[in-house]
């Protein structure tokens, strides 16, 4: 297909300034984002992966124009949304809408059902008071509410319920992005589950294409073809979200998955006591671990855990703590304080995201793991 | 047994008069057993949790029995309340920011317990406290102990939250959703340190949580709860591998499974969570159940026994099993 | 974790009480304007400093004027001072707070910075210098009152204008393309109302309370025009004949400034959404 991606974002940087106290005090400049490139096609949802710290969040909001980066290109079906003139930005936000994480606070208390759902309309104005209860009824419909839910109140629905309110808000101007910010982190399991299937009947259906934001693999594994992983600022690993995990060549993507509780494990077994100071067999003399190994009578469990348990025993994994601003290695890689593979070339070279092997799939990473 | 819970039950104040959280639950724990608490919002877990520690909100009525070590806990005067908890039993909480003091300093928390209840001076206490950070694996002990909660981290603090309920050596530590707020490598490793401390000291944890995997992989035995009922409890293994509820079938398969095509159809469950049912004759899951019967609607499901202490409370629960 | 929800029959009975006695003040005022035992100027020398009895319920001033007509009138002061005071206050309160929470900025600081400098002054050091630039009387009083509380709401409005602001449902807003009014309007009004509401009861009463002592120092209601306030003065002269002249404008002053305060108490809870029934 030649069209233009759906949404294309270039070298985007931001950094945010803490406020120094007094004039010589270092201004502890935490970038956000250390420039984030990648671009989504229409039809294929794209999942963000990363934790605190990573920037996915102001990827959110820079992605939707909600706040400017300090340097790069956002470009929504070809345009760039930061040269749009005031007025046709807001026109073109109706093509690009945002359902957020917290169903209780994304809501005006204060308003009805109705006029929350129909806040894009407002926005876009010239639509009549009949066309606009009608797709607000549609609306509701189309997320599995009642038409007749419009003339309610946030309080009087459950959270899964207004997390649909505000997809069905989001859908209202027929958008063909929707950002979704951790969509259903606040829900309970069962809850998720509807979300999770409305997610993926609206791409079929409706031909939405979302950007989903999660910490959570599963859940984007479930919804996203393409995945890109962050930390700190950075994209570390992008590529297709099953194999990529079935397969990780980033050590922090390895590290996220191997750390990601399963079910699908045969058993628990009794954990050893905790060993004190490795200083006999770790290359790292100030380790220690946190996870035993099994005991001698212990039952193996998964390859993953096991594979992390022993790779934090043998201290190839440091004490996971995220170091804070102040060790932000200004040149090199930005796991290398975290990585079990580190060695001096990543302390001094920052990786750049480069294609490996086939598939589409790109690391950033001197020494990708197989 | 350390732990006998029997027929508990917990009321909260409502401005419609009192409302039940908790419906006659029964569970026990051994010494040095870890037993994980799963439901979702509204099954009572969390109520159960600050039963055990006579924590429950003001105004809330709990009836029924906990024993532990023998003497009962429900109905105990305050006081002595007080001298159980940090000593020998001690509580973990889900947010550390607001469950540590943000105006002291860490160490001094972390050392409270201990001037409390084993009478320690202060700059005994506060020695082993430096000690207790260290052993909960905090880099720089002494730097965080004289640091403020708000300069560490979520992972730090909540190590320090841990460090501040093994101080004791308490028997029995309640984890309520410790690694709720904590992101998924952090928790990993919270989770294998409080396995490791569990082994080398014998004390018994009920870990509450919402998501079965942590259970899974952190716990000997489970209790599923649901509108304030156990629904189903057992070692966890025969639980969450072979379920013998319909209502731990339905949690299980609403889950996205590793592995499982893109956009699969999720298992969901219809309607929405009741509270719990107080005296009403019925299974509180009747109506959303795959497997309703009529009876199930008139008649309070028994407990059916499945070998090994694997108990449900379902009128089929023989016939449920995981789909291929 | 669930939070349970706690009774408070407290705040019922500060609702009720303070409407009570805020209506009974309402009242007094409405009836003040049809009807008062007597016109309250007239002077009746032979009369003076009596007693209460039947014919003057709460007897008569040191120039024979009915004491009781005088309290219904300064009734009438009293709420004219504060509806316009807390107006003006809450007029260009709100507009210059909500200029403050959107711009950001120095705008922001240089707002505030300003509502802080007129904060500084006492506020009946600040009604002095007004009435004694501009004349006495109780016009000026209340202006001088009202500029008063201009940056009192100018704070508020920015501080809960701010935390709404700061809710995922303004961010959804500007996501969906609402521009600063049109957010400022639907969303931020709406939601700090409740606040400005309990905060302009607050105000009244104070507003009484200073209109009062500037009457008191000569520099709010002049002859013949009549206020609580300048009753209390007079009554100071015949403190030692007759004390009670000064209990009855004390009194209607207590109890006006009580129950406006339980009335904001009242509403604040009543007000907050989370006592709220669920329907």
């Amino acid at each position: 297909m030649s069209e233009a991606p759906l949404l294309e974002v270039s070298s985007l940087v931001k950094t945010y300034r803490s406020p120094g106290v007094g004039p010589f005090a270092r201004k502890n400049a935490r970038p956000a984002l250390a420039g984030v490139s990648f671009s989504i096609e229409q039809g294929r949802s794209f999942g963000i992966v990363g934790e605190s710290g990573s920037g996915k969040s102001t990827l959110a909001r820079i992605a939707l124009a909600l706040d400017r980066p300090d340097s790069g290109v956002v470009r929504l079906q070809g345009r760039s949304l930061f040269d749009l003139p005031r007025r046709e930005l807001r026109a073109t936000r109706a093509h690009m809408q945002m359902i957020f994480q917290d169903p209780y606070g994304s809501l005006d208390p204060r308003q009805r059902v109705e006029t929350i759902v129909a806040e894009p309309l407002a926005a876009l104005g010239g639509v009549s008071r009949a066309e606009r209860q009608g797709r607000v009824g549609a609306s509701l419909e189309a997320v599995g509410l009642r038409a007749s839910d419009a003339s309610k109140h946030p309080h009087e629905f459950s959270g899964g319920q207004r997390q649909r309110i505000a997809i069905a808000r989001a859908l209202i101007t027929r958008p063909r992005l929707v950002v979704a910010d951790e969509p259903v982190s606040a829900l309970d399991v069962s809850v998720q589950a509807q979300t999770l299937n409305l997610m993926s009947d609206l791409e079929r259906e409706a031909g939405v294409t979302f950007l989903l934001i999660s910490h959570d693999l599963a859940v984007v594994a479930h919804i996203c073809e393409t995945t890109a992983v962050m930390y700190r600022g950075r994209i570390v690993e992008i590529g297709e979200t099953a194999a990529m995990f079935a397969n990780p060549a980033h050590p922090y993507t390895r590290e996220l998955v191997d750390a990601t509780p399963r079910l699908d494990r045969p058993t628990h077994a009794p954990l050893a006591p905790l060993k004190q100071d490795p200083s006999g067999w770790s290359r790292h003399r100030e380790e220690r671990s946190d996870v035993a190994i099994q005991g001698a009578a212990g039952r193996p469990t998964t390859p993953g855990l096991l594979r992390f348990a022993r790779n934090v025993e043998l201290g190839l994994i440091r004490q996971g703590h995220v170091p804070d601003e102040g060790d932000d290695t200004a040149d090199g890689c930005p796991y290398v304080a975290r990585c079990a593979f580190a060695r001096p070339r990543c302390r001094e070279e920052a990786p750049v995201l480069e294609t490996k092997g086939g598939g589409g799939r790109k690391v950033a990473c001197h020494f990708p793991l197989d | 047994m350390l732990l006998d819970v029997s027929e508990l039950a917990v009321d909260v104040a409502t401005r419609r008069g009192f409302q039940r959280v908790v419906d006659r639950t029964s569970f026990s724990i051994a010494a040095g057993e870890s037993l994980g608490m799963v439901g979702e919002s509204g099954s009572g877990k969390t109520m159960t949790a600050l039963a055990l520690m006579g924590l429950t909100p003001e105004g809330a009525r709990v009836s029924g029995s906990i024993r532990f070590e023998g003497r009962e806990l429900v109905g105990l005067e305050e006081d002595a309340m007080r001298q159980l908890r940090g000593d020998r039993i001690a509580m973990i909480f889900q947010e550390p920011m607001t469950a540590l003091n943000p105006l002291r300093r860490v160490g001094a928390q972390v050392a409270e317990p201990l001037m409390l209840h084993r009478a320690l001076s202060k700059r005994e206490a506060l020695a082993r406290a430096v000690q207790l950070l260290e052993h909960v694996r905090l880099a720089e002990p002494e730097r965080a102990a004289r640091s403020y909660p708000f300069a560490l981290s979520g992972g730090e603090r909540q190590r320090a939250m841990i460090a501040m309920a093994i101080g004791c050596s308490p028997r029995l530590v309640i984890a309520d959703e410790p690694t709720t707020a904590l992101d998924v490598t952090v928790q990993a490793r919270i989770l294998a340190l409080i396995d490791g401390l569990r082994s080398e000291s014998k004390m018994a944890i009920v870990l509450v949580s919402h998501d079965l995997a942590v259970i899974a992989g952190h716990c000997d035995r489970v209790i599923v709860m649901y509108a304030g009922v156990i629904m189903e409890s057992g070692p966890v293994e025969a639980v969450l591998r072979a379920p013998r509820n319909p209502y731990t079938l339905a949690l299980l398969e609403a889950r996205p499974r590793p592995g499982a095509p893109r956009g699969a159809r999720l298992k969901t469950i219809p309607g929405a969570a009741p509270v719990a049912q107080g005296d009403s004759e019925r299974c509180a899951f009747a109506g959303r159940c795959a497997l309703t019967l009529d009876i199930c609607r008139n008649v309070t499901p028994p407990e059916v026994a499945f070998g090994a202490s694997h108990i449900s409370r379902c009128h089929r629960a023989g016939e449920v099993g995981l789909a291929p | 974790m669930t939070v349970s929800a706690r009774f408070r029959p407290q705040g019922g009975l500060s609702l009720w009480l303070g409407a009570v006695l805020v209506a009974a003040l309402i009242a007094a005022a409405l009836l003040s304007l049809i009807w008062t035992p007597y016109p309250p100027t007239a002077i009746d020398i032979p009369h003076k400093l009596a007693p209460p009895s039947a014919a003057h319920w709460f007897g008569t001033d040191n120039l024979g004027r009915d004491v009781a007509s005088q309290i219904l009138v300064g009734s009438r002061v009293s709420i004219l001072v504060g509806v316009i005071a807390v107006g003006i206050g809450l007029a260009f309160g709100i507009v210059l707070g909500l200029i403050a929470a959107f711009s950001k900025g120095l705008v922001e600081d240089g707002l505030m910075k300003l509502s802080d400098f007129v904060f500084a002054f006492p506020a009946l050091l600040l009604a002095i210098m007004l009435t004694s630039t501009f004349g006495p009387g109780v016009v000026n009083a209340i202006i001088a009152i009202g500029i008063y509380n201009v940056p009192i709401i100018a704070k508020l409005t920015r501080a809960t204008a701010n935390g709404v602001l700061s809710r995922e449902y303004a961010l959804a807003a500007r996501a969906a393309g609402r521009g600063p009014l049109a957010i400022a309007i639907d969303h931020v009004l709406p939601n700090i109302a409740p606040a400005l509401i309990v905060q302009a009861t607050i105000q009244f009463a104070i507003a009484i309370l200073a209109e009062a002592a500037l009457s008191y120092l000569g520099l709010g209601a002049q002859p013949p025009e009549t206020s609580w306030g300048k009753m209390l003065a007079d009554a100071q002269n015949v403190l030692y004949n007759a004390p009670r002249l000064a209990l009855y404008p004390g009194i209607a002053i207590a109890l006006s400034v009580l129950g406006l305060n339980l009335l904001g108490d009242g509403l604040r809870d009543a007000l907050d959404p989370k006592l709220r029934a669920r329907s």
